[in-house]
């Protein structure tokens, strides 16, 4: 926190005898300083998952002490049918769940944002929120006591897939209102009047004009939710039946147990996948943003012919 | 002709309920109504009975035709008068507020120079803040156990650089319980700190040079109390769930380091006890229900 702004710093320089506490510190010092700030918290963030994949590739049983590179791990992993069945079922869970959210996250945010007074407006957004920063243990528990109750009284629904469906479709909806909100706030209003001024119904202008700006928002908000659907622990031990263990319970009943060099190569995969879908959805994204630009830029040249 | 009307009233009572406007609050109200407020509300109830071999007692009971409300708050006197309940709560504030505290001092600085670096670099740094996002929380959670038990990565690196002689005793310590809560909960506090840094404008600081200030005093009266919102945004976004926080504790924590989520959980999957669980989580939610007010006021104004 001894750094000063650089341009002020400029600017102190010309006034130095004004300040002469910046004399010592020189442009120099701060940039090498922040840039080591820098580097040492991107250290801390990536070291835990460079030693995962490095550890995967180990062919000791001590999942920590390096011995010699094989791949026992992965065809080990090839055997392993419950977490093989386990992953198979987070893959199903997470896309529904996914789907489910942005569809309702699309709905939540578009109450919010484009009605601004309705009785209980509060309501609904503390209601929104609440998932977003509710811990995990009470969100898995009032659902789960929810569930139970109407099971008391209807029969239904048993636990199982369905039920942590739900649990992850109401943490989803919240993180997708987000998502596709601040994407609505960002949008030109006028764009939608204008559909309007030439006669569009209120559903055409969401269909032909709101929803095609929208893709982009609603793609990150569905892997988004994707990802947190398949990255659940807590939600999916309160609300799962029987028969029905997602990934990350299955990796997190044997992390319990110590370490286990399975979980590396499952790991590992995981990490590989996501790190090939986070590139190509930001490749997507930035030609969207492209091919925008560019239309933006041929509508205006046709304007002025 | 009076049935015409009805009809009329109807349809158009119909039309009212479903046009538009209903339609895009109504769906989203349903959805988080049956799924946020209703099991909340459930579970305050709960919390109010008492187990009864394997179901919670009803609240109302039928006496002579009429109901009567019968509450329970024997879950709430045991919480109120065991002070193992009272230890946890409090080293659960604890933990969490040292991880606050933590995240915010390395972060403030990371977000303030992520900010002030090159324009055309900012959106790489940002995704490389982002991409162990994407990565499942738990596997990274685990890999902090494959780096720092005994002849784990660290103190083996340690040990052949002649360091240390012994390998330290870092796993299921309250250290590599704040190593985890610090690390999961870092991107959290980064994120919210850059949009608001990134957002500062630089004439401020220019005109304050100007008059003379010095850097060093220009950053603390003009930086820090114009970043407040983020500050609070990302401080409330890190304490409120590390207080709750189960898995890191589990996985990374002792036997002794008590966190309020794990005893919930042991509460209600090992000993059973609906109510006393439902009761930890109202008390939680008290807790925390205050950060969260703060929270969603500052979000508020900075929308508004």
């Amino acid at each position: 926190m001894k750094t000063p702004l650089k341009s002020s710093l400029r600017l102190s320089e010309k006034h130095a005898t004004k300040s002469p506490v910046t004399m010592a510190v020189s442009p120099k010092m701060i940039k090498w300083f922040s840039q080591s700030w820098m580097l040492v918290v991107y250290v801390f963030l990536y070291m835990p998952i460079v030693t995962l994949v490095i550890f995967s590739f180990n062919d000791s049983q001590l999942a920590a002490v390096w011995s010699h590179a094989s791949l026992r791990w992965y065809a080990a992993l090839m055997k392993d049918n419950d977490l093989i069945s386990a992953v198979l079922l987070s893959l199903k869970i997470a896309f529904l769940s996914a789907l489910i959210s942005v569809f309702f996250g699309t709905f939540t945010a578009f109450a919010l944002n484009r009605y601004k007074r309705f009785q209980g407006r509060t309501l609904l957004s503390s209601m929104a929120s609440t998932p977003l920063v509710m811990p995990d243990v009470i969100v898995g528990l009032s659902l789960l006591l929810m569930l139970v109750s109407l099971q008391h009284w209807l029969g239904y629904p048993e636990r199982g897939l369905f039920t942590i469906l739900l649990g992850h479709a109401l943490l989803g909806t919240a993180y997708a209102t987000v998502v596709v909100t601040s994407r609505l706030r960002e949008m030109d209003s006028k764009l939608d009047e204008a559909a309007m001024d030439l006669g569009c119904q209120p559903f055409q202008v969401f269909r032909l004009v709101t929803l095609p700006l929208l893709v982009p928002a609603l793609v990150s908000a569905f892997l988004l939710t994707f990802t947190l659907s398949f990255d659940d622990v807590v939600l999916s031990s309160f609300l799962s039946g029987p028969g029905y263990s997602t990934m990350p319970m299955v990796i997190f009943s044997r992390a319990r147990l110590g370490l286990n060099p399975t979980i590396n190569a499952v790991a590992t995969v995981t990490i590989t996948v996501v790190t090939i879908a986070v590139l190509a959805s930001s490749f997507y994204t930035s030609r969207q943003e492209r091919n925008r630009k560019r239309e933006v830029a041929q509508a205006y040249s046709d304007m002025n012919k | 002709m009076k049935n015409i009307s009805i009809r009329n009233n109807i349809s158009s009572a119909l039309r009212k309920l479903i046009d538009g406007r209903h339609f895009v609050i109504g769906v989203p109200y349903f959805w988080f109504l049956i799924l946020a407020l209703v099991p909340l509300l459930i579970v305050l109830k709960i919390s109010l009975s008492e187990m009864e071999s394997t179901e919670v007692s009803s609240l109302i009971e039928w006496a002579n035709g009429w109901p009567t409300v019968k509450l329970n708050f024997a879950s709430y006197m045991f919480i109120a008068t065991d002070a193992l309940y009272y230890q946890t709560y409090l080293s659960s504030l604890r933990y969490a507020l040292m991880t606050t505290v933590i995240c915010l001092i390395i972060a403030y600085p990371f977000a303030y120079f992520m900010a002030r670096s090159p324009k055309h670099i900012q959106p790489t740094l940002l995704m490389l803040i982002m991409l162990p996002f994407w990565t499942s929380f738990l596997l990274r959670i685990y890999a902090w156990k494959t780096l720092l038990v005994n002849n784990g990565v660290i103190n083996n690196i340690l040990m052949s650089l002649g360091l240390i002689q012994d390998p330290i005793a870092m796993m299921n310590t309250p250290f590599s319980l704040m190593v985890g809560m610090v690390y999961s909960y870092l991107p959290f506090m980064i994120l919210p700190l850059y949009a608001n840094l990134s957002k500062l404008d630089m004439r401020y600081l220019e005109a304050a040079a100007d008059l003379g200030t010095s850097p060093f005093k220009a950053f603390w009266l003009i930086t820090v109390p114009l970043s407040k919102a983020g500050i609070i945004a990302g401080s409330m976004l890190v304490f409120i769930p590390a207080v709750g926080e189960y898995v890191i504790p589990e996985l990374l924590g002792g036997s002794d380091t008590l966190m309020i989520g794990r005893v919930l959980w042991d509460e209600f999957f090992s000993n059973n006890d609906w109510p006393m669980a439902s009761a930890v989580a109202v008390v939680m939610i008290l807790l925390i229900m205050l950060p969260m007010a703060i929270y969603n006021k500052y979000q508020a104004e900075s929308k508004a």
